[in-house]
């Protein structure tokens, strides 16, 4: 088969993979979304199979069907809740391959360049797709650490750690101009191989000095990195399916973690640029979670009563949801609810979880019916004639102090304004503030009412308790 | 600082700003009140109960007057037929008035207030916002009016409104149409549904059909669609076709139903005629019209303010005083809300108005002498979907700023674009074409990129977030491309590169399938 063949295949892919991100606009068109992406990815593989460069093909057959089995498997047992750290770690995966084709492509003695400044633009492309991926690989390793909890969430703090940033980014210049655009033989592999550790230590230092409440971004924006890594790497090989999946996913990533960051109420700059909200986190250590009054508890049963009374419900999950697992019970609860005649629904703040999107996936795995989860600015102007709002394991994103405390380091975030509702029943397992540290005025609300305890057990109660009613 | 709450003067008024209850609430946040003698006798109030309460009893309007630093009334000032002077006049110097004062209308009445160097607050101008609703005695009144005008109808009309099987033979339900459902018109369906009507009912703005629902009513549907919502949560008008769809429906409905009522208002306007003559005549003998509107000019042709007449066969009411029908209920809810209203504004027992707070502004008219009506609008409410809001253009992409900001933007979108330009330039100047056509296919992917991700649904961010994932293993291609190079190492690093991305691309779309599969529908 001829280039030619390849190059068009190549263009039917990129097609594909435009029509695969388009398909994600609705829930309807979205499997058949995913499909046109596995075709497309299965198209571009196949004709790459045809390709006059290729060379064996018995040692990629094998790594394929170990790869694709390890992926199959990992795909078909990894829990729901865990879906931030597979997302992370497959990160890590893209960044450490274009790592490692930038430093192969380097030593592949069959590149030939016609010209010097062809030479000059083909190093300096294998330096950014190495520094890109290399990034990626550490930062994303790092946020799965985090997210699965082997390294502690709280923000690295190391004294001076912009500056640290800032002198490695300019060693990582130094060091590709020492090896960019000289001829001959691969002599200059030691700047490129020593680049590569200081980028490395650079992406896990970004990581690290980023908060546990900042994931969602932080795993936006390495999902972005990944992409420009891939489409650096195409540059490098001169392919254009790659450019344009680099292109794609990149731009992905930074809409996102741009999503994230306004949900928050944060600079995107200062997200990505690593350590942001450290400097807020001990101011509001000091002032303490002392100075508002009292909270008011309040027991299963009575939440119970509360609930069988009530005529519409919203419930605002949070993270505390995911972690305890409570996804299946609260429907549970929901559908027993909706039963009677209760109007249920769920209010979703952009930044719920560890990821985009996080909460819908892990209710749509608990079957809840996706009409009734709805996000937060379409949500917002119903709780004032909504009887009871649950918020379950979510704590900044139902901060009150947002919305009227110009002194709270979290202030003009928007918010989930559940303390709008007639009652406002909070599922906590304790008084601990959320991972912004910053505490929160709703709990000393009149209308707020703590249901202290693990989520999923005060919502399997509150089931049983009603239920008996 | 003494509160004074003489009695209404106006005939057949029968409310009274102030309860016994609530003269202990305005005890309680440090003010004294002073109540005339005989205030409450239509509200069933006593003057033994405001003394029991805690307040003194004025003999009569003069001294009440005379001794009052607020003054609470219900009916905006008037002529006082016994004393032959006007209240505003008996409203001592730079003192403040709390009542019902509809400025639009009583543009005279405004001046000679602000002639006594008064700060007047207007009950009826509350703007309408979520926090101010404890002190909206609009919605108060509208809710007991409602309420009152299905008592009225039934009154005036000769069969049940429940439907009844009974030994001598069976009894049909009234059929009821309630036009408008505001507070009012709300009201009216709950209370006529809870007698055992079959109601019905029609309003322009299509988000109160739950509400209707709710009540037990059934919400009458136009095939013509037009959302009538204005602003402050009244109804706007509607266009001349939407009108005329409407009337179609009513004169439909007029010849089925029994009883009508109107609640059509928009503030400030002669009150829309919806129920023609052609249609009363077409109503049933003994049929009932209830016109809420028939102050401002009634929503059914014939009727009399203030007057039951009977029309064609069919009784029309047009009484303009149905809270004052209900006078310890109105007086109750109408006292409650001035305490409210007390109760925001006073600061360690002083009575302040604050007028960089939105409510007291919209409330206050006047303000020491000077009139302050009508007060700046409020912001319209948020659009419902900024989701696709776009990013600022510090980052390059296209945006929608503001009109103030535009030229700013601009400013700075220019300056990017020229250095783009100039990096451009740089790079078409050194780059050799292949890379150039490399760089283009770069640049379009991203902008496509940009433009498909925003369509995202942002319940599909996660899947979202596995299917860039599994495509990023695309860089699977370039190890294929390398591993059939002559170097050992080479092939290694490859075949390194190969297994990762596999694991990727495998993983990445198994685990979307999966978790698309869960999303659902009901």
């Amino acid at each position: 088969m001829n280039a030619g063949v390849v190059t068009v295949s190549y263009i039917a892919a990129s097609v594909l993979f435009i029509l695969s991100l388009g398909g994600l606009a609705h829930q309807e068109s979205a499997r058949r979304g995913n499909l046109y992406g596995m075709m497309g990815m299965a198209i571009a593989v196949l004709f790459t199979f045809a390709n006059p460069k290729l060379g064996s093909v018995g040692l990629l057959i094998p790594v394929m069907l170990v790869g694709g089995g390890l992926g199959a498997f990992v795909a078909a047992r990894v829990k729901m809740t865990a879906m931030p750290q597979l997302v992370a770690g497959f990160h890590s995966f893209v960044g450490l391959a274009a790592v490692l084709e930038g430093i192969a492509n380097y030593l592949d003695p069959s590149v030939q360049h016609a010209s010097r400044a062809e030479m000059f633009i083909h190093e300096t492309e294998i330096a950014v797709g190495v520094f890109i991926g290399a990034i990626t690989f550490t930062g994303s390793l790092v946020a799965f650490g985090k997210l699965q909890g082997l390294i502690k969430s709280k923000p690295l703090a190391l004294p001076g750690r912009h500056g640290m940033n800032f002198t490695a980014a300019l060693l990582c210049i130094y060091l590709s101009s020492l090896f960019v655009g000289h001829p001959g033989a691969h002599t200059h592999l030691m700047p490129l191989l020593l680049m590569t550790v200081i980028a490395c230590g650079l992406g896990a230092h970004l990581v690290l000095s980023i908060g546990g409440a900042d994931m969602p971004v932080v795993v936006s924006m390495l999902n972005s990195y990944s992409g420009w890594a891939a489409a650096a790497t195409g540059f490098m090989l001169s392919n254009d399916v790659l450019i344009v999946v680099g292109a794609l996913v990149g731009s992905s990533g930074a809409i996102l973690s741009y999503i994230m960051c306004r949900a928050m109420g944060r600079s995107f700059i200062s997200v990505i640029l690593g350590g942001f909200g450290v400097e807020a986190g001990t101011a509001v250590a000091a002032s303490g979670p002392t100075e508002q009054g009292s909270v008011t508890s309040i027991t299963v049963e009575e939440t119970a009563v509360l609930l069988r009374e009530a005529k519409s419900v919203i419930i605002v999950p949070g993270f505390g949801m995911a972690v305890a697992h409570a996804q299946h019970p609260v429907y549970e609860l929901t559908r027993f609810l909706r039963e009677r005649g209760c109007k249920v629904r769920f209010a979703i703040h952009p930044v719920a979880g560890r990821m985009p999107g996080h909460m819908n996936v892990l209710l749509a795995e608990a079957k809840v019916p996706y009409d009734i989860v709805l996000e937060m600015d379409e949500i917002n102007p119903d709780f004032p004639s909504t009887d009871v709002a649950i918020v379950l394991g979510a704590n900044d994103t139902v901060n009150s102090g947002a919305q009227d405390d110009p002194s709270s380091p979290i202030y003009g975030m928007p918010v989930v304004e559940c303390w709008k509702a007639g009652t406002v029943i909070v599922s906590k397992r304790s008084m601990a503030t959320g991972y912004s540290g910053v505490d929160n005025p709703l709990f000393y609300k009149d209308n707020a009412r703590m249901l202290f305890g693990d989520a999923r057990k005060t919502v399997e109660a509150v089931f049983v308790a009603i239920s008996a009613l | 600082m003494k509160i004074g709450v003489p009695r209404e003067i106006y005939p057949e008024e029968k409310r009274v700003a102030a309860s016994p209850d609530s003269v202990k609430q305005m005890l309680k946040l440090g003010y004294q009140v002073v109540v005339e003698s005989q205030a409450g006798m239509g509200a069933q109030f006593s003057d033994e109960s405001y003394r029991a309460a805690g307040a003194e009893i004025a003999p009569d309007a003069k001294s009440l007057w005379d001794v009052a630093d607020i003054v609470i009334k219900v009916r905006p000032p008037m002529q006082n037929p016994d004393l032959g002077v006007h209240e505003a006049e008996l409203l001592g110097e730079g003192k403040t008035l709390i009542s019902f004062l509809w400025p639009a209308q009583n543009k005279e009445l405004m001046a000679q207030l602000a002639a006594r160097k008064a700060t007047v607050l207007a009950m009826d101008s509350v703007p309408r916002i979520s926090r101010s609703q404890k002190l909206d005695a609009l919605s108060s009144m509208a809710n007991i009016a409602g309420y009152r005008a299905v008592l009225e109808a039934a009154h005036n009309f000769g069969r049940f409104f429940t439907g009844q099987i009974t030994a001598a033979g069976r009894v049909p339900p009234a059929k009821i149409l309630v036009i408008g459902a505001g507070v009012a018109g709300l009201s009216a369906i709950g209370t006529a549904v809870s007698m055992g009507a079959i109601v019905r009912a029609f309003d322009t703005r299509p988000e109160v059909a739950d509400q209707i629902t709710s009540l037990g009513a059934e919400f009458l549907l136009l095939t013509f669609k037009e959302d009538g919502t204005g602003e402050g949560g009244y109804a706007k008008t509607m266009s001349a076709e939407f009108i005329a769809a409407e009337m179609a429906l009513f004169a439909e409905q007029a010849k089925e139903v029994d009883v009508i009522i109107t609640t059509a208002l928009i503030p400030g306007v002669k009150a829309p005629i919806l129920i023609t003559e052609e249609m009363v005549k077409s109503m049933k003998q003994g049929s009932v019209v209830v016109d809420l509107a028939a102050e401002q000019g009634g929503n059914c042709e014939g009727t009399e303010a203030g007057k039951v007449v009977v029309k064609h066969g069919v009784k029309l009411i047009g009484y303009t005083d149905l809270p004052s029908r209900l006078p310890t209920q109105a007086s109750n809810l109408y006292a409650q809300n001035i305490c409210h209203l007390l109760k925001d504004m006073t600061k360690d027992g002083v009575f302040t108005v604050n007028l960089e707070d939105v409510v007291q502004r919209g409330t206050t008219v006047v303000h020491q002498g000077e009139i302050i009506w009508p007060p700046p609008k409020l912001p319209p409410p948020p659009p419902k979907k900024p989701v696709a809001a776009p990013p600022p253009a510090g980052h390059g992409k296209p945006g929608t700023p503001t009109a103030e900001d535009s030229r700013a933007t601009q400013k700075k979108s220019l300056t990017i674009l020229a250095i783009g330009g100039a990096l451009l330039g740089l790079i078409g100047l050194a780059a050799p074409p292949a890379f150039l056509g490399h760089l283009t296919v770069f640049v379009l992917a991203c902008f496509v990129g940009y433009r498909i991700i925003w369509d995202v649904t942002p319940s599909l961010h996660t899947p979202l977030m596995s299917v860039t994932n599994a495509i990023s293993g695309i860089i699977i291609i370039g190890a294929m491309l390398q591993i059939g190079s002559s170097s050992g190492i080479v092939v290694v690093l490859s075949t390194l590169a190969a297994l990762l991305a596999v694991v990727n691309i495998a993983g990445g779309f198994l685990v979307t399938q999966r978790m698309l599969k869960m999303f659902r529908k009901e």
